[in-house]
């Protein structure tokens, strides 16, 4: 008892502040990766080294533009295309804080002359480069079977309004986990720990969807996952809450759309906010949490 | 070498078609298919061989037939025995092992799922991998299975076992459960509040991974190898890059190897942290729990300090590791490694001194060691049963052979056993991070990257904190990949878990779990 007390009194306070937690991140810390517009000549080379197609560029027909897209609801972080640049235009600057109401604002797109493009000697042809189109651009909600079961989008968007006047500052949250890798359970779970102390925000992690008004939804959406997330869904008292945690939830992430794999949350539930990460760190969760209730303004698009 | 595969010609004779030598610790073996009982049954009883895994491909474009490995582990001379058979398509039976080792029954289940073989024999032969909604005929593992957009769901019937009597109950639970954990689906039978059976269904987290990983360059692959189960990120990446390693004779260089070893352990050690808090949380004792979690969240911050990502991704790399540890990196990182030592030492003196948690912990949960090994235990489980076993010092990678660490091993097979097992592998972890940072050899962090060999295949592997974790990779005749299976200690593990529950009561039930720890989503892929 005593050695308990003693224990605990010489650990003393670590819990952060808040505005702490999100002011700096550990050094060292990679974060996303970010496009310099100056440096950046859409030669594509990074298109190609990225593993989870979060970078995408497309030519026009006409043949003189090429537009550029890096979709942060795929990217991993895994640092590939920063190595595979060839003019140093890429960087990783530990920015986590990416959260989002929209697919679309997860986003950033460059515009580039083709003729220019070609010029440099590390260019490759769109013709050569992965196909496969991963944007915030794609229409979510479309293959779930079951979506007579759910409330549409547009309710979804309706009852958010109300929340925050209804929930006050308590909230209370089902993880539910439709596949992922157990990475975002790792960050999820670290929340509770006695640095971040989540319940001090009145933010509870419950037992059953029935007690809950958001899920906090991690994975790419497993085929055998799919029903038992759409329950879930249905099982929580509205209004709720849908937040996408990670980039596997926002869009599949590095899993491709294949025979075990749906891809992202929305196309079987409505989602309010997106977290991109591979896992989010506690404190970009955090972020995405109070994006959904209106806690925080909006992040500002750089 | 040679008697191993001398005997077996004696003893098989025509039944062994053909013996060679594969890359590194690799010894091939084609044998047919009707034989494969009576060799198995040879290997680990005569030779005292250990079963490892089992794995099936479609080859049936190179040689007309489809391809299984069986790969055993020849612990004394540090080799790996793989004893292929052919299967033909218009008999797509093969003898089951089930009955005479009962390890083998969800292997063979994975492979009539996916690659829609039939284990002749086999004692349950219900579906496994792929749940009920899944249509007949179609195995995703088969090359002409194709990328179909929209597979049907079709009406199905899963049978659970049932027990029956007065007073029995089920209790379904899953696969969205109470805390924040992965999903899966546990049905249980009691008489009262003793467990009388436990049925496990998992795979609902079946991404299709090993597929995926066809024809992905192999610095994609890797990307994808630290997501096959989140916590164990490096070491499932290290056991990919080895076998990737292998199949190009890419050299390591030592500075790298030793890298690999600090890393490897700082991941053991966040892992061994949260399992010690967790079993501290399931028994309602706050205070051990956020301690632990604290240390954890330190150790997560040093992780990405030192390579930029709190669960140690894109840490690994073909031919080497991608972050060095500076001098003066190094004497600041034994300094809080110390401090941590320190820390955790403190709190685990109190832990053993409360009685509510030894109350719950003693005596529960307990997987004998006959148990364990015949349904081929791994990990710290084993070791808590009395299964003296660590890939570490059996089959020592990276540079663990040139490190003295101890394996430690406790008997009673319980909770408590496990948590032992997982605190001492803790001091053993402090000491190897010390020792690796001492003996680190100044030089290069990454050797000269080759293609891979084409037609070949490879073993990789890494003793994860849940035990080992094997990656066995085919390349096609272009150098591409054709074949990843991946072998986690979660899934070896998992069956044990409904012997371990038996007559002990359904609110220890989450306990029994916790301090086995396993990944739902390493299980199901």
């Amino acid at each position: 008892m005593f050695r308990i007390l003693k224990k605990n009194m010489k650990t003393g306070k670590v819990t952060l502040p808040y505005a702490e937690l999100t002011a700096k991140v550990p050094e060292g810390f990679l974060g996303a990766p970010e496009i310099d517009p100056a440096k950046c000549t859409g030669c594509g080379q990074c298109v190609t080294a990225c593993p989870a197609g979060a970078l995408t560029v497309k030519d026009s027909q006409s043949g003189n533009k090429r537009s550029f897209c890096l979709f942060y609801g795929s990217c991993i972080f895994c640092g590939l295309c920063g190595q595979a640049c060839p003019h140093q235009a890429i960087s990783f600057n530990g920015k986590f804080k990416l959260a989002s109401r929209t697919k679309k604002e997860l986003n950033r797109e460059l515009f580039f002359p083709l003729p220019e493009c070609r010029k440099d000697a590390a260019f490759i042809s769109d013709g050569a480069l992965p196909s496969e189109e991963k944007t915030g651009n794609e229409q979510g909600f479309t293959q779930g079977n079951f979506t007579d079961r759910i409330l549409t989008e547009e309710t979804g968007l309706k009852l958010r309004a109300r929340i925050k006047d209804l929930f006050g500052r308590s909230l209370h949250i089902r993880e539910v986990d439709a596949g992922s890798c157990n990475g975002c359970e790792v960050e999820i779970v670290n929340l509770s720990n006695p640095v971040y102390d989540v319940e001090r925000f009145g933010i509870h992690f419950v037992a059953s969807p029935r007690h809950a008004d958001m899920l906090l939804v991690t994975g790419p959406v497993t085929r055998q996952m799919e029903l038992a997330l759409v329950k879930t869904y249905g099982a929580t008292p509205s209004p709720k809450l849908v937040v996408a945690c990670g980039s596997c939830a926002i869009s599949g992430g590095i899993f491709e759309r294949n025979y075990a794999v749906t891809g992202g949350i929305d196309r079987s539930v409505p989602v309010d906010v997106y977290i991109p990460g591979c896992p989010p760190r506690p404190e970009a969760i955090l972020h995405g949490i109070f994006l959904a209730l209106d806690k925080i303004p909006a992040v500002k698009k750089d | 070498m040679k008697p191993v595969f001398q005997r077996l010609k004696e003893k098989f004779g025509n039944a062994i078609l053909e013996v060679s030598e594969g890359s590194a610790k690799e010894w091939h073996v084609l044998a047919a298919r009707d034989s494969i009982l009576r060799i198995a049954e040879c290997l680990i009883e005569v030779f005292g061989m250990r079963f490892l895994f089992l794995s099936g491909s479609d080859t049936r474009k190179e040689n007309k037939s489809f391809t299984l490995h069986y790969v055993f582990s020849y612990a004394h001379q540090d080799q790996f025995l793989v004893v292929q058979t052919r299967i033909e398509e218009k008999n797509p039976h093969f003898p089951s092992l089930a009955h005479f080792l009962p390890q083998a029954n969800w292997h063979e289940r994975e492979i009539q799922d996916l690659l829609g073989l039939v284990a002749a024999g086999h004692p349950d032969p219900r579906r496994l991998v792929l749940h009920e909604d899944w249509p007949q005929g179609l195995f995703p593992l088969r090359k002409d299975f194709g990328s179909p957009k929209k597979i049907p769901r079709t009406a199905g019937h899963y049978a659970f076992e049932r027990v029956e009597g007065e007073g029995i109950f089920e209790i379904p639970v899953g696969p969205v459960h109470a805390g924040t954990i992965e999903p899966g689906h546990f049905r249980f039978s009691a008489a009262g509040e003793s467990i009388l059976k436990l049925e496990i269904r998992h795979f609902y987290t079946h991404k299709g991974t090993e597929k995926s990983g066809e024809g992905k360059a192999p610095e994609h692959l890797l990307c994808l190898a630290e997501r096959i189960s989140g916590d164990n990120s490096l070491a499932h990446a290290v056991a990919c890059v080895q076998a990737l390693e292998n199949l190009g004779q890419i050299e390591v260089p030592p500075r790298a190897q030793f890298l690999r070893v600090v890393f490897l352990e700082m991941e053991r050690l966040h892992n061994h942290m949260s399992d010690i808090a967790g079993i501290a949380l399931d028994v309602a004792f706050g205070f051990g729990a956020s301690q632990l979690m604290r240390v954890k969240e330190t150790l997560l911050r040093l992780n990405e300090q030192l390579t930029g990502t709190r669960l140690l991704r894109s840490v690994v790399i073909l031919g080497g590791v991608r972050q060095d540890i500076s001098e003066a990196r190094r004497e600041w990182l034994i300094k809080e490694i110390k401090k941590i030592k320190d820390d955790f030492d403190k709190t685990i003196q109190i832990l053993w001194q409360v009685d509510s948690l030894m109350d719950r912990i003693e005596t529960t949960g307990t997987i004998r060691k006959e148990v364990a090994e015949v349904l081929g235990g791994v990990g710290p489980v084993a070791r808590a049963s009395g299964i003296d076993r660590d890939l570490r010092r059996d089959h020592p990678y990276a540079a663990y052979k040139d490190l003295f660490f101890r394996v430690p091993v406790f008997t009673e097979g319980d909770v408590e056993s496990r948590m032992k097992v997982r605190v001492q592998e803790v001091y053993e972890s402090f000491k190897l991070i010390y020792d690796a940072l001492h003996a680190m050899p100044q030089g290069p962090l990454c050797g000269a990257v080759k293609p891979l060999a084409s037609s070949q295949s490879a073993l990789g592997y890494a003793e994860a904190s849940r035990g080992e974790c094997f990656h066995w990779i085919s390349t096609d005749g272009r150098g591409k990949i054709s074949r990843w299976k991946i072998q986690s200690p979660s899934f070896s593990n998992w069956p044990l878990i409904e012997y371990a529950v038996l007559e002990n009561i359904v609110p220890d039930f989450p306990l029994i779990n916790k301090s086995m720890n396993l990944s739902y989503s390493g299980n199901d892929r």
